[in-house]
């Protein structure tokens, strides 16, 4: 394998994770809101505010922990 | 079910997965090589006899036993006996909503579920049942998860996906009968106190007497709370930066925590276990009236990278130490049933004591709750249900490998109650020779010393013995000199997310109580009406904190007496989510298949309801909750003192606490048989109707075709790709890496 094939693989791992981790902690749903307003010609609402909003979904739907 | 597009009605495209086809050349080969390897594995585990057997046997029979079960079984459950079918829209793409309804990609979902379903439970269990042995836990976790575990996992998710995500307890209520749905109901609450109760005091007894421990322990509150104000004004939204920093601090309050014995601090910490009851309650109760953002987020944050981050590291120190079983094959308390870890023989006792990794009910609530409304497809129950069940019995299998690998007499010194090993190296080292497993004091206040604890005598719960086990296999792995510090890092971990389930627990039966309380007072279901909350917070804590209580000042020793009503509570559940299984497969005409869910119910009542009669009705005081309670009575009617109890005050008490666990063992089995008994009335008009050709009306949802294209395993095959490739020119939507610009 060549280094740019190297250097290559080691970044799309990188962004796998990096992308996995964004998805799974919720932080891209900003992404996907930022997305969906400029697809719709809304203005979005500040950072603050829509993450206040989403952690405020939270407190009415507690995700259940196991035993 | 007329709804449904069958496989014929497709346009002769099959659907991704399923249909028959000829198996390749080098499919042969690699599952014929699975098959081999898991075969050799097995053999040796149940051949070897006094010789050394390497860990690592145990972890190939579990992997190569998951792969196949996965490859055939879970998918011959999925396509022949659910049908799922990927044509059909998902309730998150119905009704998506972005916040609980929401498509997520099937990788991601995999890892929310298998935060929300492993716990302390499959950690705990195995490390218990190791006094029977490595063999009897390793067969019932591997069996257990393929035939039951996972299979009911499976069909609840999938039901409840059908169902635009209902709750188990909506679910026996709308399908099987108002009596059964009230009697549900009842059992998922009173065995959510049970186990919330039961995860405490492993706690207490992995932190009393242990200033490091409850140092690091409590620094996670504060840590947690700076991570809830970051995420919430600092810098909204950052998740991963902030359980960086999390991360960090807690990684430093562990390696903190050696510093602080033999200080005025240290002393301040070193609390009983009475004082330890006391804060975890108001801990749970503030916690549960607190905003989530402020402290249950970012705690569960938290302890779910470190969850995950243990889990890797321990699979890593296993495959680099290779680590040799110092427990025996089958143990003779397996045949007697007199070990000290918990009573009863073999069967019924394993199958109760091992319930999460092999068959754990309260992941029925999980797979009802959350995870089916975020699906993305139908297929994917396969690999969210079925597959994360197979995880959790993975880490079962690791901490069953923990328990067996650590010296003999030092496991029976930690985990016989004090009352028999009399809480001294000497007394203990002597008890547990006489055990038949030989150990001097010397050794056991040298294993104390190694993990810097005042004493590992009768440090009872599991949690203990699995964070030195943890130690031993991390510190051959990664070298010597570090086994405090892993022994520590252990205990935090296991401690953190147990106390991240007594939280989301406390909320979710907070919630439960609010809801049903509501029915008859409307102002106290209002989730956002403050008294309303702080009494049913405090009600739910003072249930678990009371059962708690009587477990920690238990004479007898409260894991050794509440374990069992633990785990066959766990198992109850299971019945009912096994029964809520067989009535669909019925009802839905499926009665050729319903022996997927139908075996694993019977086995399972089988189980419980056999150790439910030995622990109501055994004429056996070790086993029998009622006959302890005579025993002691008598006596102390008598005027006379028991072992263990020292004074009269404890033989009252042993008498009160022996009379309480026997009923509420009697009531949760018959709860449990009200709603078999209802469901089996049912069944049999179910199967009247079919016959008569008339319609057998359910809950499901209708038809409504899907026009997400989604791949249906963790890797998309080349099929897949094509057609999301073909989505993605058309709609330009999807999920994964590739999805975003």
């Amino acid at each position: 394998m060549t280094t740019a094939g190297v250097r290559g693989a080691v970044g799309r791992a990188w962004r796998g994770v990096r992308w996995y981790l964004r998805e799974w902690s919720g932080e891209a749903r900003w992404d996907d809101y930022l997305q969906e307003c400029a697809e719709h010609g809304h203005e979005p609402m500040s950072r603050r505010e829509f993450e206040r909003r989403r952690a405020d979904a939270l407190e009415r739907n507690p995700a259940g922990r196991c035993c | 079910m007329s709804a449904t597009v069958s496989k014929e009605d497709t346009g002769g495209r099959r659907p991704p997965g399923g249909g028959r086809r000829r198996p390749s050349l080098r499919s042969v080969l690699i599952w014929g090589a699975v098959s081999v390897v898991g075969a050799i594995a097995w053999t040796v585990l149940a051949l070897a006899r006094g010789e050394t057997v390497s860990a690592l046997w145990i972890l190939f029979a579990a992997l190569c036993s998951y792969a196949i079960a996965y490859r055939f079984y879970a998918r011959f459950i999925a396509h022949r006996v659910l049908e799922v079918d990927d044509t059909r829209a998902t309730p998150a793409e119905r009704m998506h909503n972005g916040v609980d309804f929401d498509v997520t990609d099937r990788r991601v979902l995999f890892g929310h579920h298998f935060a929300a379903i492993a716990g302390a439970g499959p950690l705990v269990g195995p490390v218990l049942a190791a006094q029977m042995g490595y063999l009897p836990g390793t067969i019932w976790i591997i069996i257990g998860v393929i035939f039951a575990g996972a299979v009911q996992d499976m069909t609840v998710l999938f039901f409840s996906m059908r169902r635009n995500g209902k709750s188990l307890g909506q679910m026996v209520r709308e399908e099987i009968g108002i009596v059964g749905g009230i009697a549900a109901l009842i059992a998922v609450f009173a065995i959510m106190i049970i186990i919330l109760a039961v995860l405490a005091l492993i706690v207490v007894n992995a932190l009393a007497e242990s200033p490091w421990g409850v140092f690091s322990i409590a620094l996670t509150i504060p840590i947690a709370l700076f991570m809830g104000i970051y995420l919430r004004i600092l810098r909204p939204g950052r998740v991963l930066e902030a359980t960086a920093i999390g991360v960090a601090l807690l990684l430093g309050a562990v390696i903190g925590g050696g510093y602080i014995d033999d200080t005025a601090l240290g002393e301040a910490l070193t609390l009983s276990k009475e004082w330890l009851v006391l804060a975890l309650v108001i801990y749970g109760f503030v916690a549960s009236v607190l905003p989530v953002w402020l402290l249950l987020t970012p705690r569960d944050y938290l302890s779910t990278f470190m969850k995950v981050g243990v889990i890797g590291l321990l699979a890593v120190g296993l495959l680099l130490a290779r680590p040799v079983l110092q427990a025996p094959a089958v143990t003779e308390f397996a045949r007697e049933g007199t070990g000290p870890v918990f009573a009863g023989s073999l069967f019924p006792f394993v199958f109760i004591t091992i319930a999460c990794g092999a068959l754990s009910g309260f992941h029925a609530l999980i797979a009802s709750g959350t995870t089916p409304k975020m699906l993305a497809k139908e297929s994917q129950v396969r690999l969210i249900g079925y597959g994360g069940m197979l995880m959790e019995s993975f880490v079962a299998i690791s901490a069953l490998i923990a328990a067996c690998v650590i010296d003999q007499g030092l496991y029976y010194a930690m985990n016989a109650p004090a009352g028999v090993t009399g809480g001294t190296p000497e007394t203990a080292a002597a008890y547990v020779t006489g055990l038949g497993f030989p150990t001097t004091p010397a050794d056991l206040a040298a294993a104390s010393a190694a993990v810097q604890e005042p004493s590992l005598i009768s440090r009872t719960g599991g949690a203990p013995t699995l964070a030195v086990g943890i130690a031993n296999i991390l510190s051959q792995a990664f070298g010597t000199g570090m086994a405090a510090f892993w022994y520590h890092f252990a205990i935090m971990f296991e401690a953190l997310f147990i106390l991240t389930a007594v939280d989301a627990g406390t909320r979710v039966g907070r919630f439960m109580l609010q809801d049903t309380i509501g029915n008859v007072w409307k102002r106290f279901g209002d989730l956002s009406w403050r008294p309303g909350n702080i009494i049913a917070s405090a009600i739910v804590v003072g249930l678990w904190g009371s059962v708690l209580y009587i477990g920690v000042t238990d004479p007898l020793g409260g894991v050794n007496q509440l374990f069992p009503l633990f785990g066959i509570s766990n198992q109850l559940l299971a019945a009912i989510a096994l029964t809520l299984g067989t009535v669909l497969l019925i009802k839905h005409g499926k009665i050729k298949y319903a022996w997927v869910t139908g075996v694993p119910l019977v086995w399972d009542l089988v189980v419980t309801m056999t150790a439910s009669y030995q622990k109501v009705f055994s004429s056996d005081p070790a086993v029998g909750y009622f006959a302890q309670r005579q025993r002691y009575a008598d006596a102390l009617a008598a005027g006379e003192l028991l072992p263990p109890a020292q004074n009269a005050g404890q033989m009252q008490q042993i008498v009160n606490n022996s009379t309480l666990n026997g009923v509420l063992q009697a009531v949760f089995a018959v709860l449990v048989l009200v709603v078999v008994a209802n469901a089996v009335v049912v069944i049999g008009r179910a199967i009247q109707a079919h016959r008569a050709g008339l319609p057998v009306p359910t809950t499901e949802e209708p038809y409504v075709p899907s026009t997400l294209v989604e791949p249906s395993g963790i890797f998309p095959t080349a099929e897949e790709k094509r057609a999301m490739a073909e989505n993605r020119r058309l709609v330009g939507a999807g999920t994964g890496p590739e999805a975003r610009p």
